[in-house]
Parts: C-alpha cells; sequence; structure tokens
C-alpha cells in the first residue's frame, strides 16, 4: 500500500543543498564564524538523508518566509 | 517629461536584490509598474525612491546587542494572558475535538511528544478529491475500527467457558465486514478457536481459566479489523473545490505512504511525528505555522518574526527541545543562568561537583554579579591596541 515517500516535496520541507568546501569558507568569512556556531541537522533527519548530507557538511536552506519572501538558513550536520 | 520604460525599472529595482529581501523588491517592482502606467516616472525619481527604500529598511533591521529574545517573549507573553484558559471542547465545523488557546500554545512551547488532541488534515490525490464517494470511501478505509465497534452485545458465558460476541448487522455493513471475515482475524492474531453462528461469534480461550478468559475478552474488544493505528474518527469535509479528510488521532507516516493521499500538503498537528518523518526544518514550519493558527484563532496579532525566533530557537540544535528546564533554558552554558531559572540547588550543587566555572558573559550572570550586561550598547568593549605608532586606529 505504500508508494515512495519523497520528503523533499512535502509543502513543510524548504530545498535543502550541501554546499560545497569553498562555498563554506566563504560563508565562514563572511559571518566570522566556526561551523560548530551554526544551527545543528542531524544526519540522520528525513531531508538530511534524502540529499545525501554527511556529517561536517554544511546544508544551506533555502526557506519560503512570509515576511522576507525567500530566506537562507544554514545548518551544520551532525552524527545522529 | 519623458518617463522611464518598464524595462528600466525592472533592471533599476532589480539592482536592490541581495542588499534588501526579496518581498521587498517584488513589492516595490509591481508598485512601480503600476504607477508608471498612470503616470510617468523619471529616471531621477526611481533613483530617489530605490534609496528611500533602502533607507527604510536599514533602519528597520533589529540592531547589533538588541535583546530579541526578551522582546519576543513580552510579545507572545502579553497577548497570551488574553488568551482562553478554558482547555476544549470546541466544536467548529466539524465537530472535531480542538485544544485551543493558552493551552495549545504551552502545548507547542513545551515541545510534548504527544498533543491532547492530536488532529490530521488529509487531502487527496485529484482523482479522489473530487468525487464525493471516493473520499468517503477512503475516509472509512483509515478509520480504525475494532471488534466492538461492530458488536451489539458482549458477553462472557462462564458456565461454557467462552466469550460470545453479538455482532450489528448495519454496522458491519457499513463498515464492509462480514462474520466469517472477523472470525479469520480473530483467530489469526489472537490465535483462538472461533466459532460462527449466524451474527454470533463464540470464541475459545486455550485454556479454560477464568482469568484467561477474561484477558481474552478485553483483547478481543480492542482487536482492530481495519483502518490505520491512531485514526480514531474521521470527518469528510468540502474545501476550496475538494474533498478534504479530517481525522481526530494521527499516524502521519502510514497516512503518508497511502496511494490516495496528496504528499505535498498533507499534515498533522503533533509536531514531532513531523519531524520524524519530514525533518527538522518541516517541525520548525510545523511550529510556525501551529503556533500563528493558535494565536489568530484568538484574534491576537503576533509579529511572526517573534515566533519565527521561537521556533528557530527550539529547533537550533537539530531536533525540537522545548523552551524550559529541559530543552532551550535548561542548556544555557552559565551555571548561574540555569539557577537563576529553576530547580536552583541542583545546578549550583552540579556544578560545584564538576568544577564549572562561569565566564559571566551572559546577562543574568552580570546582573546576579552587579556589572552592566552585555547588552544593547553594554555588549560592545573597548580594545585597545599597544605598541605600534600610536593613534592610527
Amino acid at each position: 500500500m505504500s508508494s515512495e515517500l519523497e520528503v523533499g516535496r512535502h509543502a513543510l520541507v524548504p530545498k535543502h543543498e550541501v554546499l560545497s568546501k569553498k562555498e563554506v569558507e566563504e560563508l565562514l568569512k563572511q559571518y566570522k564564524i566556526h561551523t560548530h556556531q551554526l544551527p545543528l541537522i542531524k544526519s540522520s533527519d528525513p531531508a538530511a538523508k534524502a540529499i545525501g548530507a554527511k556529517p561536517g557538511d554544511v546544508l544551506k536552506i533555502t526557506r519560503k518566509s512570509q515576511t522576507a519572501g525567500e530566506a537562507v538558513f544554514y545548518r551544520y550536520v551532525i552524527e545522529g | 517629461m519623458v518617463g522611464v520604460s518598464p524595462d528600466t525599472i525592472k533592471t533599476e529595482v532589480s539592482k536592490l536584490e541581495g542588499e534588501v529581501p526579496e518581498s521587498v523588491v517584488h513589492e516595490l517592482r509591481g508598485a512601480l509598474l503600476r504607477v508608471s502606467k498612470e503616470r510617468a516616472i523619471t529616471r531621477e525619481q526611481i533613483e530617489q525612491i530605490i534609496e528611500g527604500v533602502k533607507q527604510a529598511y536599514t533602519s528597520a533591521i533589529v540592531e547589533p546587542g538588541e535583546a530579541v529574545g526578551t522582546i519576543a517573549a513580552q510579545s507572545i507573553g502579553e497577548p497570551g494572558t488574553q488568551m482562553t484558559l478554558r482547555t476544549f471542547h470546541y466544536a467548529g465545523v466539524a465537530e472535531l475535538n480542538v485544544t485551543l488557546g493558552l493551552p495549545r500554545l504551552i502545548e507547542i512551547i513545551d515541545a510534548r511528544k504527544t498533543p491532547s488532541a492530536a488532529l490530521m488534515t488529509i487531502y487527496l490525490k485529484e482523482k479522489f478529491a473530487k468525487s464525493k464517494e471516493k473520499a468517503r470511501e477512503f475516509a472509512h478505509k483509515i478509520e480504525l475500527t475494532t471488534v466492538e465497534d461492530v458488536a451489539l452485545q458482549t458477553e462472557t458465558d462462564l458456565i461454557n467457558m467462552v466469550f460470545i460476541i453479538t455482532l450489528d448487522r448495519s454496522r458491519m455493513q457499513r463498515k464492509e465486514l462480514t462474520p466469517s471475515k472477523i472470525a479469520s482475524t480473530i483467530k489469526d492474531t489472537l490465535n483462538t478457536d472461533v466459532g460462527i453462528d449466524g451474527y454470533k461469534l463464540r470464541i475459545k480461550p486455550s485454556t479454560t481459566t477464568l482469568s484467561e478468559l477474561r484477558k481474552l475478552a478485553t483483547r478481543v474488544r480492542a482487536l482492530p479489523l481495519r483502518g490505520v493505528k491512531g485514526i480514531t474518527r474521521v470527518v469528510v469535509k468540502m474545501e476550496d473545490d475538494e474533498y478534504v479528510v479530517h481525522t481526530e488521532g494521527s499516524n502521519f507516516l502510514e497516512i503518508l505512504s497511502m496511494p490516495e493521499v496528496d504528499q505535498t500538503r498533507t499534515v498533522t498537528n503533533n509536531i514531532h511525528e513531523i519531524e520524524e518523518v519530514l525533518g527538522i526544518e518541516a517541525a520548525r514550519n510545523a511550529i510556525v505555522n501551529e503556533a500563528v493558527k493558535t494565536l489568530e484563532e484568538q484574534g491576537l496579532n503576533v509579529d511572526l518574526r517573534h515566533i519565527m525566533l521561537v521556533a528557530d530557537m527550539m529547533c537550533a540544535s537539530g531536533e525540537v527541545r522545548q523552551v524550559g528546564r529541559h530543552g532551550v533554558s535548561g542548556e544555557k552554558a552559565s551555571v548561574l543562568a540555569r539557577a537563576s531559572f529553576e530547580i536552583t540547588t541542583k545546578h549550583l550543587l552540579d556544578a560545584c561537583i564538576h568544577g564549572e566555572s562561569d565566564k559571566l558573559d551572559g546577562i543574568i550572570e552580570n546582573v546576579i554579579a552587579g556589572q552592566p550586561i552585555p547588552l544593547g550598547t553594554g555588549s560592545v568593549e573597548l580594545v585597545m591596541r599597544r605598541g605600534g605608532e600610536g593613534g592610527t586606529k
């Protein structure tokens, strides 16, 4: 009775992308922070799993926001 | 004076992208194009407008060092005093049991594992959403039906040591069940002998003791015959041109994997289920949506940004944490900050045992110590560069 569940298609799930090494560096430089200062996401998180994120990656999350139209958020992938 | 063309407006406005949020750019572009149809706008005017927008936006940004958390707490807290304290029973249109007002808001903020009234809104795929019959059929399919729901009467025959169920004919018809179907389900799941006698089922326990018979009786009564676990009531409603199924009780994963269900829109009010099935970002959105819904329903207008801040904090660690001593507040780095919140002695004692130190870089610690707090203008420190030429920077 099951049809495969595609997490990314649900209206509640914003777009998740894995950032490349270079992009991560730029991001950290821009905000003058370290990766551990970013909000976290578990590697077992369904949305992270769907794009194959591994611990140590930084995800770029493009949220649809009612106030800003589009808002970008970052999360650091941790084991869990 | 000749006005500029719509194309120039578009290119000029799109220069703002990256500087101001997308929604502002979008709104400005729309407004300028609309006005330019009525009267000419000169290039100079456009530049002035764009500059004005930029300034208005930058002056509206929260300043560094602003106590956004305190402001959010006050902004949600004050309207909270006006909310209903009454817990339950709001009939509404769909006769569903809904938790409202302050109790619901507390439930969301506390990140309770199960809401006291779980609800799902199930959207169906187009094929099913347009036809009333198909939507009804689906509703019947998911509603949990136990043996007790289709029984007219149940009795325990102590002389023959059997449990007898008299089935209700009309109820069974509605649920598309037959006595033999029910009997075989009971036989398969409980591994007992079931005799069928018209609309009467006689169930014999494996050992003929009284306690065994009683145990069997309760198990048989609660035995699910069809439906989805957890879904206790189902209501089909017409909403914007399509049939939507509302349920009491929730089982997000199982409902989502049913072929009739629209996987993109179906939601539950159980935030933990959303976190498990769709992830932390979806949970954050769900927290925002649920909180806004609860506040709006009470006629209260809280700025969305406050709620978003709370939701972001609750989800910052990668899982949904409550705002309270087991979550956000309980995981503050400073001992003094934690001790000043709840269970003071425990925190102080634990800190002593572990030899914790407090760097006094938060608000509460500095209030306790009687120093200026690092907030607003207090959050800046002066660092002098020693040596060098002096006076250059």
